[in-house]
């Protein structure tokens, strides 16, 4: 998308902000609780300081970013009403709304971005430092306008400032602060739809509509709850009776979601994931005598069947991929890549070539699996591999352990074989593709980062190159000639673009309606029922019983 | 008994050995929970989904943990001397906070569940033991054996599927429903949660109550001292109730002090099927996020527990039976 088009559709969007919001046949009603999942219990509610997902799917309500993004991932104005970059890309201007204030009454600036610019997403924000390293000086020229001045362009500013990828925090409430342990990270004031009430630690997080938000009218509900439940039959059993009505990220096993699904008071969502973009794989380390020599990790990319493993070990939610670069990233995503279709007998070839021929047992080499300790799906996923390698004579013997020591093994101490996790991709794949790939992430102990050990020069500066380019379609083709070598040389084997899945009660209505929804506000979710009316859990129960 | 000058040796003694075997468990702990691999940061940063170098430098600084080894392991006895159960990083909060705040839960299903273990158990045991070899026996020791061998997280579910689910007597998990009223309506309401969960563990723990008493009522009733009750023609109720019961009720005292040492530790399964916010996800959580803070405070706390409960079964003892002496 050139710079032109990228500000025309800006220009669109703010022209198209009296009609935000999806075309709903009915209008939305007013009122009602909202009980729902948060799983695991958040470490703190401010994504700013951290990413992970449970603190983003809570903190999103209580704090707007510049921007939100909508179902094909283009930005939508939210606290910026408009933004535009310099022809030279680099300085880019947002200009905030007016009249926004933070929960306790004090008035949204330009000096809270600037300070939270300067004091957390170039210092100690988990992802932002790659993203806004760039950014050599913000100046503030009046109370709503912050320009961005950079030392070379960044175009992938502008796919992670939504209120996950840049969180703003109030510089009366933290400056001068130890940030990392302000006790306001659990109990935050934003400027969102709904305002922090209550965190019951093991219980659940209480939310409050926020009856100042500049969205007039919005949010539709009066209270969000949170509930902490740990064990995933007791979340099927709570959805399915009813006490709650949304949960999102996979809540249920996967065999779950298909009965859950059919059930009519329930509705099972896999939209709202799109900035995510999660696509799952195996990590080859390529020190390893066997995985050093190219053949053999492309014939285990033919010895595995991605199409099974997307159709029966992960029951549908996901899709075979063929590039680390997710389809949904579509500018990006490259399908032209060299692409390694089910074919065992290619995969033995491959082997014999490379001189690993099969021992008097059957044998050519054994390996280790240790699979990303997130759940059975994973496990699973191990298991099948463990299968398809054994019909091509690799042994796979598979290890598990706590996520602290699979981090450690995998990307500080390196001692493992083949290895499987997924990685958000984000909207940018300068974002959360690169680090898979990028060698100065070697050895680092960083989790989530380079786990094969791939060096490759020639990676490294397309990476850099892409990360300065200025003009788009120029940075597309870098990222697609990317995509043609990371391939060819397979480190990692891209297996599916997972599908994560929410459940929400039928009369629930427009949970989604945004790509980065899972990270985002409920604020134009709203009860089409008599859940709509009801002031308290007590009488939500009462209801539910009389149904 | 504190008065005379055996009794004060008693329990300078019994504190003295409370306070050695206190300190060595927490520095078995310390040294433990180093061993495992990773550390809170790496834990922080990979649940974020992403990190850098620098993010990981600024958690181990804020968390303590760029210290030399040695240096936390002296700060840590000279906190666990002074009572000082520290800061947890990743929860923002005192230890002492987290735990404080988690104890009423834990408490209130502990006791409720061992307490319908004991009366329940012990009954059922004690009818075994009068029937024994009859119908009521056979019947009354099967089920308690298939109790036993049940999982608990599986009583668990099947009571939520059937209770909750179906039926919609009980509420599928929690300790109370959000923004419930104070006062009387409170008390109902949390007594509406605190069916289930203590009824699961319960059923567990009285299997052992009952195979124990039913154990103990068999031997008492073959000593000597009942046979000569029933010589002095003594009334069967009341050689049962009296002589009988009474000592065999010290096997199960004897349990009763075990398991109050677990209650700190908390019923992990029972707490997380019954999203039941108590001490034992707590720990188990503190665990696999290497919040070793928390996870010493809770150990410690549970390791002082333990010794104060065993105390406590000792006086039980000689109160239960005068011909136990309190010896250090």
């Amino acid at each position: 998308m050139s710079r032109r088009r990228f500000l025309l559709g800006t220009a669109l969007a703010v022209g198209a902000l009296a009609l935000a919001g999806p075309a709903a046949a009915q209008s939305p009603r007013r009122g009602g609780t909202l009980t729902a999942i948060v799983q695991p219990e958040p470490v703190t509610l401010t994504s700013a300081i951290n990413t992970a997902a449970p603190t983003g799917f809570i903190s999103g309500n209580v704090f707007d970013g510049l921007v939100d993004y909508d179902l094909d991932l283009k930005p939508r104005p939210a606290l910026a009403e408009n933004w535009e970059i310099a022809p030279d890309a680099l300085s880019i201007t947002f200009r905030l709304r007016r009249g926004v204030k933070w929960h306790d009454g004090q008035p949204f600036t330009a000096a809270d971005v600037k300070w939270t610019l300067e004091n957390v997403w170039k210092t100690i924000h988990p992802r932002n430092q790659a993203t806004f390293g760039r950014v050599r000086a913000v100046e503030t020229p009046d109370n709503h306008t912050v320009v961005l001045r950079l030392s070379e362009p960044s175009l992938a500013i502008l796919s992670s400032v939504n209120s996950n990828g840049a969180q703003i925090l109030p510089k009366h409430l933290y400056e001068g602060t130890d940030i990392l342990s302000n006790p306001y990270n659990n109990k935050p004031v934003g400027t969102g739809a709904f305002v922090f009430k209550e965190w019951s630690r093991g219980n659940h997080i209480v939310l409050e509509r926020n009856p100042d938000y500049w969205d007039k009218d919005k949010p539709y509900l009066d209270r969000i709850v949170f509930r902490v439940i740990p064990d995933a039959a007791a979340r099927a059993a709570a959805l399915e009776k009813g006490e709650v009505q949304y949960a999102a990220f996979s809540p249920v096993p996967l065999k779950d979601a298909e009965r859950l699904g059919k059930l009519p008071t329930l509705r099972v969502e896999t939209r709202g994931y799109e900035w995510l973009s999660p696509w799952l794989f195996f990590d080859l380390n390529v020190d390893n005598p066997q995985l050093k020599d190219v053949r053999v990790r492309r014939a285990i990319a033919h010895a595995i069947d991605r199409q099974a493993i997307a159709r029966i070990v992960w029951y549908g939610f996901g899709k075979p991929a063929i590039s680390p670069v997710p389809s949904t990233l579509a500018a990006f995503h490259d399908e032209s890549v060299p692409q390694y279709p089910f074919n065992p007998k290619r995969a033995e070839a491959l082997l014999d070539e490379a001189g690993f021929t099969r021992g008097p047992d059957g044998v050519r080499f054994s390996l280790t699996h240790d699979f990303i300790p997130y759940g059975d799906d994973y496990k699973r996923t191990g298991e099948y591999l463990k299968q398809a390698l054994k019909r091509v004579g690799i042994e796979v013997t598979i290890r598990s352990q706590d996520t602290a020591s699979f981090t450690k093994r995998v990307y500080g101490d390196r001692d493992f074989d083949i290895s499987s996790t997924w990685f958000a991709a984000f909207s940018d794949p300068q974002v959360g593709v690169t680090r898979a790939y990028w060698s100065g992430w070697i050895g680092k102990n960083t989790p989530w980062t380079n786990g094969s050990g791939y060096r490759n020069p020639e990676i490294d500066g397309l990476i850099a190159q892409a990360q300065g380019e200025a003009d788009q379609a120029k940075r597309i083709a870098l990222f697609k000639q990317f995509q043609q070598i990371v391939q060819r040389d397979l480190p990692s084997i891209p297996l599916i673009e997972l599908r994560f899945f929410s459940l929400h009660a039928a009369d629930l209505k427009d949970v989604v309606t945004r790509g980065d929804q899972i990270y985002g506000s409920l604020k134009n979710a709203w009860f089409d029922g008599p859940r709509a009316d009801s002031k308290s859990t007590e009488a939500k129960n009462t209801e539910a019983k009389s149904n | 008994m504190i008065r005379t000058p055996a009794g004060r040796l008693f329990w300078a003694r019994r504190l003295a050995q409370m306070v050695l075997v206190v300190l060595s468990i927490g520095t078995v702990n310390f040294l433990l929970l180093h061993l495992a691999p990773g550390d809170a940061a790496q834990v922080l940063a990979g649940e974020s989904g992403s990190a850098s170098p620098e993010y990981l430098a600024a958690l181990r600084r804020q968390f303590g943990l760029d210290r030399p080894f040695p240096v936390q392991f002296g700060h840590y006895i000279l906190r666990l001397v002074t009572f000082d159960l520290g800061f947890s990083h990743r929860q923002g909060l005192p230890v002492a906070t987290l735990i404080l705040d988690r104890l009423p839960a834990t408490l209130l299903l502990m006791s409720a569940s061992i307490g319908l273990a004991v009366l329940l158990g012990g009954a059922l045991g004690f009818l075994a033991a009068r029937r024994a070899g009859g119908l009521a026996d056979a019947l009354i020791s099967g089920l308690a054996l298939l109790f036993y061998a049940t999982p608990v997280f599986w009583v668990g579910l099947m009571l939520t599927v059937v209770f909750a689910v179906w039926l919609d007597w009980f509420p599928v998990g929690g300790m109370r429903a959000i923004g419930a009223t104070s006062g009387p309506g409170a008390i109902l309401d949390i007594a509406h949660h605190l069916v289930l969960p203590p009824t699961t563990l319960g059923l567990f723990y009285m299997a052992t109550y009952t195979r124990l008493m039913r154990a103990s009522v068999l031997d008492v009733q073959d000593r000597d001292f009942v046979r000569t009750a029933r010589a002095k023609g003594l009334a069967d109720g009341r050689i049962a109730w009296r002589h009988v019961l009474r000592n065999a009720t010290l096997p199960i005292v004897t349990t009763v002090g075990v398991q109050v040492g677990s209650i700190l530790g908390g019923a992990v399964l029972v707490e997380t099927v019954f999203s039941w916010p108590g001490l034992g996800r707590l720990a188990f959580e503190a665990l696999f996020q290497r919040d070793l803070n928390l996870l010493l405070g809770i150990l410690f706390l549970s390791s002082i527990l333990v010794g104060v409960a065993n105390l406590a079964v000792d006086l039980a003892y000689a109160r239960l039976d005068p011909r136990i002496g309190l010896q250090g």
